[in-house]
């Protein structure tokens, strides 16, 4: 076994990116459960989607980049 | 991100290491076999590919020395210019097909700008399409085996998120002097929460360029790594390899559509960033 505690720390951080999966899921299931009722209005919200998908994203990426700098930093 | 990190990526040589190369000056190797010496476990490492090198010679690297991401970003600027010279140049009734990319992404963009941040903003309209036709450019560039991502680098998104940061901030304080401190302070709020909520817009404003530049390095460099990590199975298992290729195609087809959404989501976002500066009332 080799790596220290920062390396626990990075996999620990790698939780993270799961949690910004569930939440682009949940823009983008919201998305379609939406333009399933309504599809007409559907063209119009793809710029919404892809900005909530954006935001809803960055946080996980905060949490990459902390593992990046716990692997790589410390 | 670039030797430094490379230096440190693997094993407890690396980091025994640590303290001599930390202190690196010139001779602080760059490349492959400074990253993590002869042995190692997997014979494709997944970060290899990042590494900065100087095209001549082998000296350090300052900021004029040309490296390989000098060389890709110009072939990027190149591709960008080609692509829209060729496509203006016959101006067809019936478009050739780089006369139709060049149009379908001229009014993919303009839309864009336009339904997003407003009419007014079309000012910035070349602005944004440069953006765009570069960091798309740069993206499939980096998607051509064995070639470089420059985009994958935070020192390159950086400097394109600070510049759009810089011009979003001048132009909401040039077009609306003072009023754009309105974009801190929620008037749709409550009294007492508005000082609170203001902290918080504060924040959220100047974290802006932070995950604007990360988020495409990031995605970038995730899926870029994914390939290279597939491919070190590859190289172990053998016949069985199959598998592995397989992988590589499909984690391939999805890189071409990050690399496209990727460059999208950042021309969308400095939209709606210009549409703040334009229109800061809450």
């Amino acid at each position: 076994m080799e790596g220290d505690l920062a390396h626990i720390g990075a996999g620990l951080a790698a939780i993270g990116s799961g949690a910004a999966a569930i939440g682009v899921g949940h823009v983008a299931g919201n998305f379609l459960s939406g333009a399933l009722r309504n599809p007409s209005a559907a063209a119009g919200q793809t710029a919404t989607l892809f900005i909530g998908i954006a935001f809803a994203e960055a946080l996980g990426i905060f949490a990459f980049l902390v593992a990046l700098l716990l692997m790589f930093a410390v | 991100m670039s030797e430094d990190a490379q230096e440190q990526t693997h094993g407890e040589e690396a980091v025994a290491e640590h303290g001599a190369e930390a202190a690196h000056g010139a001779d602080a190797a760059h490349g492959a076999d400074a990253a993590h010496g002869a042995e190692g476990g997997l014979q494709i490492h997944p970060m290899d590919q990042f590494i900065v090198e100087p095209l001549f010679g082998d000296g350090p690297i300052s900021f004029y020395t040309i490296t390989n991401v000098t060389l890709w970003m110009m072939l990027a600027i190149v591709g960008v210019f080609v692509l829209m010279v060729l496509g203006s140049r016959g101006r067809a009734i019936v478009p050739s097909r780089a006369q139709s990319v060049a149009e379908l992404t001229y009014g993919f963009i303009r839309k864009m700008v336009e339904d997003v941040a407003g009419k007014d903003a079309l000012a910035f309209f070349p602005y944004i399409m440069t953006l765009f036709l570069f960091i798309v450019m740069a993206n499939f560039l980096g998607l051509i085996p064995t070639s470089f991502t420059t985009t994958s680098h935070i020192a390159v998104t950086a400097v394109l998120a600070m510049a759009v940061f810089l011009t979003v901030t001048v132009v909401g304080f040039v077009k609306n002097g003072a009023g754009f401190l309105g974009l801190f302070w929620v008037s749709s709020a409550p009294l007492p929460l508005r000082p609170i909520l203001a902290i918080i817009e504060l924040i959220s404003y100047f974290v802006r360029p932070v995950s604007h530049s990360i988020r495409l390095a990031g995605n970038v460099m995730a899926g870029h790594a994914v390939i290279k990590v597939f491919a070190g199975f590859a190289g172990v298992l053998g016949v069985g390899a199959i598998a592995p290729v397989v992988a590589i195609t499909a984690v391939y087809g999805l890189e071409v559509l990050v690399a496209f959404i990727q460059a999208y989501v950042f021309t969308i976002l400095t939209c709606v960033y210009l549409r703040d500066a334009l229109h800061p009332s809450h």
